[in-house]
Formats: structure tokens, C-alpha cells, sequence
């Protein structure tokens, strides 16, 4: 038995998941919000992202199991020894992909490439020359590269895009087949009314996104046993497996630092604006200090402390990755410290309104206590509020991360995320020839997560804020504006 | 009138104070001066002599809160908290950790701040006003669709692409522009010009979508039906009505961030090499200069809390309904 190891931020992932199971069940018995999440259900961008944002999603809780395996007993260790375990930490994501993890180059090599980036001097025949040496790892089953690489390449991803293509037309036609049998149409007649997008959910949209990302993923799995894919970056690391680890950074940032807001936002602004008079002061006052802070020099303040503390007690983390992971955690929980004031300010106006309301007066009358107005009608009318707050502010989050890298007051410089790509993207892309991968891929990975989020973020508020339909983009034949 | 002016004026020094404390708290409290002193002297030559002659140097020899040794008033005077906060308010920001004097640095750095920020924000208003505008003479058709879709994409992509893109297209690909660097005079257009560009396009998307929600707002109003009733066309009721009153509050919102522009841009300044507020308060974090930072703090805050008190003032000059409470 591996020896499991329980990082901070993997148990607020699975504390995450936990509250996220609740509100789904919680959501699946309210009318209201089934109503509310129907709408979002029938919003082709929005499934599309939910997909992508489940993908991401399994990735990053995959990341998020770790253990530390077992090391082989020593020959001569006595049959009762202790078992000794690895020093190092990995995740079942790491498990599996054993084979991009432990392929590593010496340094830069150019996506799917055979031979090195740079030249060194190399042996051959008893001679010194210097020229681009071969991977150890990329293209090795290769005995003439330069021949054979381009159709080796060809072969294979034609291969890979072919099965993948298979499975999509088998999952098409079955989808086209249930569809079929629910409503008794002939099988071409379904056929047609998926494909022109009239169903009620928007299988049109989802089906794309599900060809798109089976494609890659059968592309991806072709090629990447036999090739870096997306290159190798300084040190010789393969750039997909490192953006496939910043997923679980950015997840981590995006939903923790949001949550971590909750709890203080609920507090504060439903007490401010229940209670009014000197309560409502002294918190709006504490919120305006906050926010007057510029967010960078309060973040940077916080972590640079952070960073005092943990150099001073190294004795409370056994490994570098607790060590990082640690600090990962704290950062996003500074994140959600130091962010409440907005949301704050929301509830606190959104209660100010209510309270106003008949029954909440009637409560009043009735003797209910303050604590039982507040938790029993007053919570359960700001909570989409938070829905919609916590889904905007996620990608916000992400690309901060980055920004916070930058400037020195991010995650661990060993930590893998966005953030520390990027960095390191701004010396290559000054370099002749340029190294232009590394960027790309994190560009690829980033957008992809900001832009799904965005998408479904929109199509929330819109389902959670009947005011924001007002604004949603109808194209030509539409019905127009309501004016 | 005034005696609203000054009622939110003291407020703001009231926010001032308690920004002052809570810095005060992070910085010295749990980062003590000892700490500091380890982290500047550096290496192995830390010693008790070496961290308390560092201390006295820096005038960081004395205690936090309340000195016990002083009499009297002293007990509260001869303090860390009194000696470094308070000469703040008097824009006495002393000498930074490495020896610099802070107050000078920010003369020299205010200029090339503002001349970054400032285009960059004007410049900017104006093209998301116009984009915006287009996009909402265009609703319902494809125009919209595809604009509001490239924004939401221009929305999800990091700052930090811009500027690394933009850096190679124009300076390293088409050597356009100089890729870093900063001159004074009219030499500094030249280094200006991708900055700014950059800094336009990476606000554009999200700003571009918010107007638009706020020009669709403005016209469902009653003012606007009536102008078309009267036979006017879209282009007139749109450039002429709805942008004179929606104007307003988009201006009277900007004011806000109007004295944070002096702040500079953290993140365009040090990526441009441009002698800014910005890059140094990023040049202090990384040298973990505490004396700088907090510093940049007061300042950061004063102006923010400049911007509520000014956006207050401009929106019952601009808005007559709006009364003073």
C-alpha cells in the first residue's frame, strides 16, 4: 500500500466537491432553482463550457489524489524492517502519465521534434562536431528521423484523428438513436432535428464541443507516447504534461480564493444591512479600508509574510511539495480574505431591500429572533447572489494568478501554474529563433479555461438575474429589444 | 454644499487612519524589525550586533505600540507606529530600506507614470465609448453577435499576452518600435505608442460589454422612443440622445479612477522599462523593501480615497436629483 498523503488544498478541493454535491441535491429539489438551472441547461455556449469545465475539472481532482508509493526493501533489510516510502509525492495524474513525466530532455526541443533545440558537442565516429543531438525520448523508435519523421507523424495522426472519429460517429448515432426512440420519429427525421438544433437541450452545440475535444484528446493520445507533443520547455520538461498540471493551480486559485469570500461577504453584509445604524458603520467602514488598498500591495504584504513564516518553521512541512502546497493554500485564502468587500457590498444592499419586505416584518412581528430572520429568510434570499458572484469571479481569479507570478508574490517557484509559464515565456520569446511554444500552450490552456467559465458565468446571471436577459445578443430573426 | 465636501473629506482621513494601522499591523507587528534585519544584512553574517546596528541606523530600535522606558507623552510618541505613520500624512515619506529617499524617487517617477497612464486611459474611453456605441447601433444583427463574441475572447485572455505578443510583433518581427526603454521629451512618444496600445486593447473587452449594457439600458428609456417617434433616424438618436445622457454617468464613474492614474501601471511599466511608480513599487516587493511598499500603501489609498470623494462631489454637480445626505 502506497502511503496517501492529504495536502491542504486537496481537502479543500474535496471540501468543494462536497458542498457543490449538496447544492446540486439542494438544487434538484427547489423548484425555483430547477427552473433557474433549466434555463442555463438550454444555452448552447453555456453546455459547450460546462463540458470543457468539467474536463478541467476531472483533471484537477485527479491531480489532487496524492500518495507517496512505496520504495522496494532494501537486500539486506531485515524481513520486519519499517517500509520505507519514497520521498517523492505524486497524484494518480501523474501515475497516469508515467511516460511524458519521466521523459525529460535536456532542455528546449520544438513540438514533436526528434533532435534537440540547441547544438552541442556531440560525439560521432571518434570526432567532436557540434550539432542538434537526438532526443532521448522524442522520436526514438525512429532509426533514420529525417526520413522517416514526417510520414511516421502523418501516419499516426491520421490514425489517432480516425479513431477518434469513429467513437464520435458511434456516439452521434446513438445519441441520434435515443433520440429517436423517445420520440418515435423515423431515425433520419431525429437525425435532422439534432442537426438543425431543435431539442431541448442543445445537443447540437454539446455534440461540437465533444468532437472537438474527442479529436484532440485521440490525437494527443496517438502521438504523445512516441513524441513531446507541445516541445519540451528550459529544463527539458514536457510542456504539455507541466499546463496539464497548472490546471489544478488554477482551479485551486479560481475556486478556492472564491469560496474563502463567502463566508465573511455573508457575514458582514447581511449583519450591516439587517441591523443598519452603527453595526452597518463599522463594517462599511471596514470594507472601504480594504478596498482602498491597492489589491497587489495588500496581496504582496500578506505573502511576503507568509513566505517569513513558513522560512521560519521548515520543521512543519516534511516534504517541498508541502511546503509549496502550503503556501498555494494560504495565497488563495488571502485572495478570498482580502476580496470580500465587493460582495459585501452586494448582499449588504440586497438585504438592505428586503428587510424592507412584508415578510420580513411580519417576522419581525411575530418574534422571531434576529438570528432566525437572518438565517431562515434572509440567506436563502441572497444566495444567488453568491451563485452568480462566485461563478464571475473565477476566471477574474485565474488570470490574476498570473499577474501575482509576475510580479514575485504568487504561487512556489515550483509550483507548475499559468503564472510561472508565462514568466518564463518572456525571455524565450526574445530569443532567436524564438521559442514560441511554451507561451502557446499556456495561451491555449488559459483561454480555454477563462473563456468556458466566462461563457457560463454569463449564462448564470443571466438564469439567477432576470435583468441581465435584457442584454443577451439575439442575431438577425430574433425577436428585437423589448423598448 | 461644503459642509458636505468637508463631512466626506474627514471621513476619507478617518479611512486614511485605519489603512495606516492596518499596514502598520502587517508590516511591523508580525514581519518584526528583526526580521527585516535578517533579510537585508542577508547570508551568514547575521548577528545580534549586526541586526541591532541595522536597527539603529533605520531608526527601527524602538518599540511597536508603547515605550515603557519614555515618560509621559514620550510613552506614546517615542514609538515605531508615531514615527513612521504619522509623517506620512505630511508626505514626509522618509528613506527607504536601501538608503533612497522615497520622496525624491516619487518626483522623478511621478511624470513618466502619468505620461503612460493618462493616454492610455483617455485614449481608452474614447475607443470603447465609440466600439460600444457601433455595437449597440448594430443589435440584432451579426455585427453584434460576432463583436459581443470577440470581446468575451479579448476578455478571457491575460494582460500578460498582450504585452508579450505585442512586444514581438511590433519590436522583435516588424521592429517597429523600440521594445523597452524610456527618454524624456518628445522621444518618449516613441516608447509610448505599444504601451498604450496594449493598454487600450487588454481593457477593451470587458469595458466594451459593460457600456454596451449601459447604452441598452438608456435606450429603453422614455426619451428615446419619443425621439423616434418624432421621425429622427438611429444614427441621431443614438449619437445625438442617448450618448449626451449616458455620458454623464460614464464620466462621472471615470472620475474615480482619475487619481489612481498617478499610481502607474504596475505591471506596463516594469514590462516596458518605463521609470515609473510602477515599476518601482515591483522593483520594492521583489527587494522586499518594506519602507517603499508601505509607502506606495498611503499613497495608493490616499488617492483612492481622493476618487470616492471627488466622484461623490462630481455626481450632485452633474445630477441635480441626487441630494446630499
Amino acid at each position: 500500500m502506497p502511503k496517501f498523503v492529504l495536502l491542504a488544498t486537496d481537502l479543500a478541493l474535496y471540501f468543494q466537491m462536497l458542498v457543490l454535491v449538496l447544492y446540486v441535491r439542494h438544487a434538484l429539489r427547489t423548484p425555483l432553482l430547477r427552473q433557474s438551472w433549466r434555463y442555463v441547461q438550454r444555452d448552447g455556449a453555456a453546455m459547450s463550457a460546462a463540458l470543457v469545465l468539467v474536463v478541467f475539472l476531472l483533471i484537477a481532482l485527479l491531480d489532487s489524489v496524492h500518495f507517496r508509493p512505496r520504495l522496494p526493501p532494501a537486500p539486506d533489510a531485515a524481513p520486519a524492517a519499517e517500509i520505507a516510502y519514497s520521498t517523492r509525492t505524486l497524484s494518480v495524474l501523474d501515475v497516469l502519465l508515467t511516460g511524458p513525466r519521466e521523459a525529460r530532455e535536456k532542455t528546449y526541443s520544438t513540438p514533436l521534434a526528434t533532435h534537440q533545440f540547441s547544438k552541442e558537442s556531440i560525439q560521432r565516429e571518434g570526432v567532436t562536431v557540434r550539432d542538434f543531438p537526438r532526443l532521448q525520448y522524442g522520436g526514438r523508435h525512429l532509426e533514420q528521423p529525417q526520413e522517416q519523421w514526417g510520414g511516421d507523424v502523418l501516419r499516426r495522426s491520421v490514425n489517432g484523428l480516425g479513431s477518434g472519429l469513429l467513437v464520435v460517429v458511434l456516439g452521434a448515432a446513438l445519441l441520434v438513436l435515443s433520440q429517436s426512440q423517445r420520440s418515435g420519429q423515423a431515425f433520419m427525421l431525429a437525425a435532422l432535428d439534432l442537426l438543425q438544433g431543435r431539442s431541448a437541450l442543445p445537443w447540437r452545440a454539446i455534440g461540437v464541443t465533444l468532437t472537438v475535444l474527442l479529436l484532440l484528446a485521440a490525437w494527443v493520445a496517438a502521438l504523445w507516447p512516441y513524441y513531446h507533443v507541445m516541445g519540451t520547455d528550459q529544463t527539458g520538461n514536457d510542456v504539455l504534461f507541466v499546463c496539464l498540471k497548472s490546471v489544478r493551480t488554477a482551479v485551486v486559485i479560481g475556486s478556492l480564493a472564491t469560496i474563502a469570500t463567502i463566508p465573511l461577504a455573508l457575514l458582514f453584509g447581511i449583519l450591516a444591512g439587517y441591523f443598519k445604524g452603527w453595526v452597518d458603520d463599522g463594517i462599511q467602514y471596514a470594507y472601504t479600508v480594504l478596498s482602498s488598498i491597492p489589491s497587489v500591495l495588500l496581496i504582496s504584504a500578506f505573502v511576503l509574510m507568509i513566505q517569513v513564516f513558513i522560512d521560519k518553521n521548515p520543521q512543519w512541512f516534511e516534504t517541498g511539495l508541502e511546503r509549496a502546497d502550503i503556501r498555494l493554500f494560504l495565497l488563495a485564502t488571502i485572495l478570498g480574505l482580502t476580496g470580500w468587500a465587493q460582495l459585501a457590498r452586494l448582499l449588504r444592499a440586497e438585504t438592505l431591500k428586503l428587510g424592507e419586505l412584508d415578510y420580513v416584518q411580519a417576522a419581525r412581528a411575530f418574534g422571531v429572533s434576529h438570528a432566525g430572520i437572518m438565517r431562515r429568510h434572509l440567506l436563502p434570499n441572497v444566495t444567488h447572489i453568491i451563485v452568480i458572484v462566485a461563478v464571475l469571479d473565477f476566471s477574474g481569479l485565474v488570470l490574476y494568478e498570473a499577474v501575482l507570478s509576475y510580479v514575485g508574490v504568487g504561487v512556489d517557484p515550483n509550483t507548475q501554474s499559468f503564472g510561472t509559464m508565462i514568466n518564463s515565456a518572456r525571455n524565450e520569446m526574445s530569443r532567436d529563433p524564438v521559442i514560441w511554444w511554451t507561451l502557446s500552450t499556456a495561451f491555449a490552456f488559459m483561454v480555454a479555461l477563462v473563456l468556458s467559465m466566462t461563457l457560463f458565468a454569463s449564462a448564470v446571471r443571466e438564469a439567477f438575474d432576470p435583468r441581465a436577459r435584457a442584454y443577451r445578443v439575439r442575431p438577425a430573426g430574433a425577436s428585437t429589444l423589448p423598448s | 454644499m461644503l459642509n458636505y465636501i468637508i463631512r466626506r473629506v474627514l471621513y476619507g482621513l478617518l479611512i486614511l487612519i485605519g489603512v495606516n494601522l492596518l499596514t502598520f499591523i502587517l508590516f511591523f507587528a508580525v514581519n518584526t524589525p528583526d526580521d527585516m534585519a535578517r533579510i537585508n544584512i542577508g547570508g551568514k553574517r547575521v548577528s545580534a550586533d549586526a541586526i541591532a546596528k541595522w536597527k539603529t541606523q533605520r531608526g527601527y530600535d524602538k518599540p511597536l505600540l508603547f515605550n515603557e522606558q519614555a515618560r509621559g507623552v514620550e510613552k506614546l510618541s517615542k514609538t515605531l507606529f508615531v514615527e513612521r505613520s504619522l509623517p506620512l500624512f505630511a508626505l514626509q515619506f522618509g528613506a527607504s530600506d536601501t538608503g533612497r529617499d522615497i520622496g525624491y524617487e516619487l518626483r522623478q517617477r511621478a511624470l513618466p507614470s502619468l505620461a503612460l497612464a493618462l493616454p492610455t486611459f483617455l485614449l481608452g474611453v474614447f475607443v470603447v465609448v465609440v466600439v460600444s456605441l457601433i455595437m449597440v447601433f448594430f443589435r440584432n444583427t451579426y455585427v453584434e453577435f460576432w463583436s459581443v463574441a470577440f470581446a468575451v475572447f479579448l476578455l478571457s485572455v491575460s494582460g500578460l499576452f498582450y504585452i508579450i505578443a505585442g512586444q514581438f510583433l511590433f519590436s522583435t518581427v516588424l521592429k517597429l518600435v523600440p521594445a523597452s526603454g524610456f527618454a524624456g521629451g518628445l522621444d518618449m512618444v516613441v516608447f509610448l505608442l505599444l504601451p498604450v496600445a496594449i493598454g487600450i486593447v487588454s481593457r477593451m473587452g470587458g469595458e466594451a460589454l459593460f457600456y454596451r449594457t449601459m447604452f441598452l439600458e438608456e435606450i429603453g428609456k422614455d426619451y428615446v422612443r419619443t425621439a423616434r417617434s418624432k421621425g429622427l433616424s438611429e444614427s441621431v438618436v443614438l449619437f445625438r440622445h442617448v450618448l449626451g445622457n449616458a455620458l454623464l454617468p460614464i464620466l462621472t464613474s471615470t472620475v474615480a479612477v482619475l487619481p489612481l492614474l498617478f499610481m502607474g501601471a504596475l505591471i506596463m511599466e516594469s514590462f516596458f522599462g518605463i521609470p515609473g511608480l510602477g515599476s518601482f513599487t515591483i522593483d520594492a516587493i521583489n527587494g522586499q523593501d518594506f519602507a517603499v511598499v508601505r509607502a506606495m500603501v498611503f499613497l495608493g489609498s490616499a488617492l483612492y480615497i481622493l476618487g470616492l470623494v471627488l466622484t461623490d462631489i462630481s455626481y450632485t454637480l452633474a445630477d441635480p436629483r441626487v441630494r446630499l445626505a
